[in-house]
C-alpha cells in the first residue's frame, strides 16, 4: 500500500551568519524518512530547535527540500506543475497554527476565513452549500450552536475555541493530511483535552490524517497512532506510540519520558542530568547529536552518526548503544 | 468577614493576604477579578497557584506585587508583607521593598529584558535603583547571581537574543536574585520552554530556594508543574479561591470538584491509556458570575443547593489544613456529592 504521504532522505539546511563567502549551513532536518498512512495520526515529537516545524513547513511547502523527496498519494512534490496543482495540494494538506490568537484575522467574522478557503479551494459549491458546508465544519469541531458561532468576531471566542476555527478552516477544504503545528500548547491544560479528542474525531469520523507536531510526549501519547521523535534534525526513534512509551529505545526519548511532571508520581525532586543546552547542528561533524548530554555515550558515538535499526516489529531507534544491531522484524 | 474563611491567624506568615478584592472597572460596570482571596505564605515556604486563563491568578500576583495598573484598583483588602500592608505603603516605600525584599519574574522573558542593551547592562539598572554600589561590586554580584543559575558570566556582556529561551528565563530568575530577597513571585516563568528545559528550570528554582531560603509564589495553568515543587497548592477558578492545601493532599484527594477535574484534564504518560474529557465548557463571564457556586455550570456532581447557595471557604474535618469553597464541606447540612466522578487512577 502506497502510504498517504512519504518523505525521502529529506534535509533541509539554512544559511547563518559568517562572511561573504564563507557561511555556515545550520542542519534543521537531515535525512528524515517519514511515512503517514490514511487515517492515521503521527507524532513528530522533539525540544525547540529539533526541526519539527521545519518539518512542517517543508511539508506545507513554505520551504523547498535542501535534498531527499516529499511523495504525496505516491507522487513527488517536485513533479507539480502549475497553480492548479500546487493548490490541490495545499488543499489535500492543510496547516493548523500554534497561535489561535495571531492565525484569525481579527476584523473579520470567523466565517470569512473558512468561506474564503471553501471559494478557493472547492469554487464547485454554490453560495448556499457553501453556508452548509461552512455550518458543518463549524459543528464537525465541536462548536455549538453554528449559526452563532459563525457570527462572531475572533475576540468574542476563547483560545480553545479559536483553534478548532483553524482545525474547522483546514477541514473545510477536505484535506487528506492536516499538519498541525503545536496546535495546543498556547491552550490551558483544562481546553487542551478537548483539542485532542477532536483531532481524534477527526481522524476516525472523516478520515483524516494528521501530523501532531508537539514537545508534549504525554499529549502524543494520548491521540496519536506513531510517535517519531526528533532531535538536532535526526529522527532519533520511531514506532507504534504504545510499544515506544513502553520501552523508549533511545536516551533521548528517555530523557524526554523523565521530564514529563506527573502529578501520580510519588513527590521526589531528583536533579538528573537535564542539561538543557542545545545540540550543535551548525555544520554538524559526523556522529550522534545528543551525545553531550547523554549518559550512555561511548567513543563511536562521536565519530559515526547512528542510523534507525529496527528494535522490534515497527520500532527503530538511532542509537549505538541501546540499539547496536538490526533485530530481523517479525 | 466571616470566621470561616481565616481558619487561623498565622503570625508566622511572610506574606498575608487578606480578603483581598481586585477590580477592573470597565464600561459596562466593574469586574471582580479576585473576590476576597486569602492567602499566606511563610518564610521559606513554596506556594503554587492554579488555574484556567481567566480566573484572576495573574491578577492576584499583581495585586500582590501592587504592579497593577489602571483599570485594575484594589477594592478592598490587605496585602501584608514583613508587617507592612503594601496596598496603603507610600510608594517610595514601596519601591525600596520591591527588588529587596519582593522580587518579580515575569512571564515572557523574551518580553521582560530590554533586547538593545546587554544582560549586564540591565543587572547595573536593578542594582543602582537601590544602592550605590561601585561598578567592581556591581560586577561581582551580577557573576555571582549569573553562576547560581548555571549561567556563565561571560554572557554580561551578551544581548538577549544571544541567549537560548531557557538561558534568559533563568536570567531574570538571576535578576530576581540579587538582593536575595525574602519572597519571588513567579508569573508561568517557564510557558514558554519546552519540557525538558522545564523540568531543569523547575529544580534549579527549587534547588535554589532550598539553598537561599527564600519563599516562592509561583503562578501556572499547568497543575501537573507544581506538584513536584510546592508545598501548598491554591487552586483559582473565577476570581476565588476553591482549594488551599499541601500539595501532596490536593493531589492525592482533591475535595474541590473543580481540583479534581483539573487532575483528570491530563493525558497520563504512564497507567492505562483512559479517555479524558477535560472540563466541559469555558470559564464563567466575570462581569456576571452563576448563580450559587461558580463553577456549578461545569460541575459533574452540582446539585440543586449548588445552583442557589454560594459556598463559603471551609475548612475540612477531616485535614483541618485543607480549605475548600464546596457545599459538599460546609460544616452543617453537607451535600452529597459521591457520584460518578472519575477515580484518580494510581499505578
Amino acid at each position: 500500500m502506497t502510504p498517504l504521504l512519504e518523505t525521502r532522505d529529506l534535509s533541509r539546511h539554512f544559511k547563518v551568519g559568517g562572511k561573504l563567502f564563507s557561511h555556515r549551513l545550520l542542519h534543521a532536518v537531515d535525512d528524515v524518512n517519514l511515512t503517514i498512512n490514511e487515517r492515521e495520526i503521527v507524532a513528530l515529537v522533539g525540544e525547540s530547535g529539533s526541526g519539527k516545524s521545519t518539518m512542517a513547513r517543508l511539508l506545507a511547502q513554505v520551504y523547498k527540500p535542501t535534498a531527499g523527496q516529499i511523495a504525496f498519494q505516491g507522487k513527488d512534490l517536485a513533479q507539480l506543475r502549475g497553480r492548479k496543482q500546487h493548490l490541490q495540494y495545499r488543499s489535500d494538506v492543510p496547516m493548523v497554527f500554534q497561535d489561535p490568537f495571531a492565525s484569525l484575522n481579527p476584523v473579520y467574522r470567523v466565517s470569512h476565513g473558512i468561506k474564503r478557503g471553501l471559494k478557493l479551494h472547492r469554487p464547485e459549491l454554490s453560495a448556499r452549500e457553501r453556508h452548509q458546508e461552512l455550518l458543518r465544519v463549524v459543528a464537525a469541531v465541536g462548536l455549538n450552536p453554528p449559526e452563532e458561532i459563525i457570527e462572531r468576531y475572533p475576540y468574542e471566542l476563547s483560545g480553545g475555541q479559536r483553534q478548532r476555527i483553524g482545525f474547522a478552516q483546514a477541514l473545510a477544504y477536505r484535506p487528506k493530511l492536516i499538519l498541525a503545528d503545536e496546535p495546543v500548547s498556547m491552550l490551558d491544560v483544562s481546553i487542551r483535552i478537548g483539542l485532542l479528542n477532536v483531532m481524534a474525531k477527526l481522524r476516525d469520523e472523516e478520515g483524516v490524517s494528521i501530523l501532531y507536531i508537539t514537545h508534549d510526549i504525554a499529549s502524543a501519547r494520548y491521540v496519536s497512532d506513531r510517535v517519531m521523535v526528533m532531535y538536532g534534525g535526526h529522527v532519533v526513534e520511531s514506532g507504534p506510540t504504545e510499544s515506544l512509551l513502553a520501552d523508549p529505545q533511545h536516551p533521548y526519548t528517555q530523557l524526554l519520558l523523565s521530564a514529563v511532571p506527573d502529578p501520580r508520581a510519588p513527590l521526589e525532586v531528583t536533579a538528573e542530568a537535564a542539561k538543557a543546552e542545545p545540540p550543535a547542528v551548525i555544520d554538524p561533524e559526523p556522529g550522534c547529536r545528543f551525545r553531550a548530554r547523554c549518559p550512555l555515550a561511548v567513543d563511536e558515538c562521536a565519530h559515526v552518526t547512528p542510523v534507525l535499526r529496527t528494535v522490534e516489529h515497527g520500532h527503530t531507534a538511532a542509537c549505538h548503544v541501546t540499539a547496536p544491531t538490526e533485530v530481523a522484524a517479525a | 468577614m466571616t470566621p470561616t474563611s481565616r481558619p487561623s491567624e498565622d503570625t508566622a506568615a511572610l506574606l498575608d493576604v487578606r480578603d483581598l478584592r481586585i477590580v477592573y472597572d470597565s464600561p459596562r460596570g466593574p469586574v471582580e477579578a479576585c473576590s476576597g482571596v486569602n492567602l499566606t505564605v511563610r518564610p521559606g515556604e513554596f506556594v503554587g497557584i492554579v488555574g484556567e486563563s481567566g480566573c484572576g491568578k495573574s491578577t492576584l500576583l499583581f495585586g500582590i506585587a501592587q504592579l497593577h495598573t489602571a483599570p485594575a484598583r484594589i477594592a478592598g483588602g490587605e496585602v501584608r508583607f514583613l508587617g507592612e500592608d503594601l496596598v496603603t505603603l507610600p510608594p517610595k516605600e514601596l519601591n525600596d521593598l520591591r527588588w529587596r525584599n519582593l522580587a518579580v519574574v515575569m512571564q515572557s522573558a523574551m518580553n521582560a529584558l530590554n533586547p538593545v542593551r546587554t544582560i549586564g547592562d540591565q543587572f547595573e539598572d536593578a542594582i543602582l535603583a537601590h544602592e550605590k554600589w561601585s561598578d567592581e561590586e556591581i560586577r561581582e554580584r551580577s557573576a555571582e547571581v549569573l553562576r547560581l543559575v548555571a549561567i556563565d558570566p561571560v554572557h554580561l556582556g551578551s544581548y538577549p537574543h544571544q541567549l537560548s529561551g531557557g538561558m534568559r528565563q533563568r536570567a531574570m530568575i538571576a535578576m530576581a536574585l540579587l538582593f536575595t530577597p525574602d519572597l519571588i513571585v513567579m508569573d508561568e516563568p517557564t510557558s514558554a520552554l519546552d519540557v525538558v528545559a522545564q523540568r531543569s528550570l523547575m529544580v534549579q528554582i527549587k534547588e535554589l530556594q532550598q539553598k537561599l531560603g527564600f519563599a516562592v509564589v509561583f503562578v501556572t495553568h499547568d497543575m501537573s508543574l507544581v506538584s513536584h515543587f510546592s508545598d501548598r497548592l491554591l487552586v483559582m477558578y473565577a476570581g476565588q479561591v476553591v482549594e488551599f492545601g499541601p500539595t501532596r493532599t490536593v493531589f492525592d484527594t482533591p475535595s474541590h470538584p473543580y481540583s479534581r477535574s483539573l487532575l483528570d484534564a491530563f493525558p497520563s504518560i504512564r497507567g492505562p491509556k483512559v479517555p479524558l474529557l477535560g472540563i466541559p465548557g469555558d470559564p464563567p463571564n466575570l462581569a456576571d458570575p452563576p448563580e450559587g457556586c461558580r463553577f456549578n455550570p461545569r460541575c459533574p456532581v452540582a446539585q440543586e443547593a449548588c445552583r442557589s447557595e454560594a459556598p463559603e471557604l471551609y475548612t475540612l474535618e477531616a485535614s483541618p489544613d485543607v480549605q475548600s469553597r464546596c457545599l459538599a464541606h460546609r460544616p452543617t447540612d453537607p451535600i452529597d456529592i459521591s457520584s460518578p466522578a472519575t477515580e484518580v487512577t494510581a499505578s
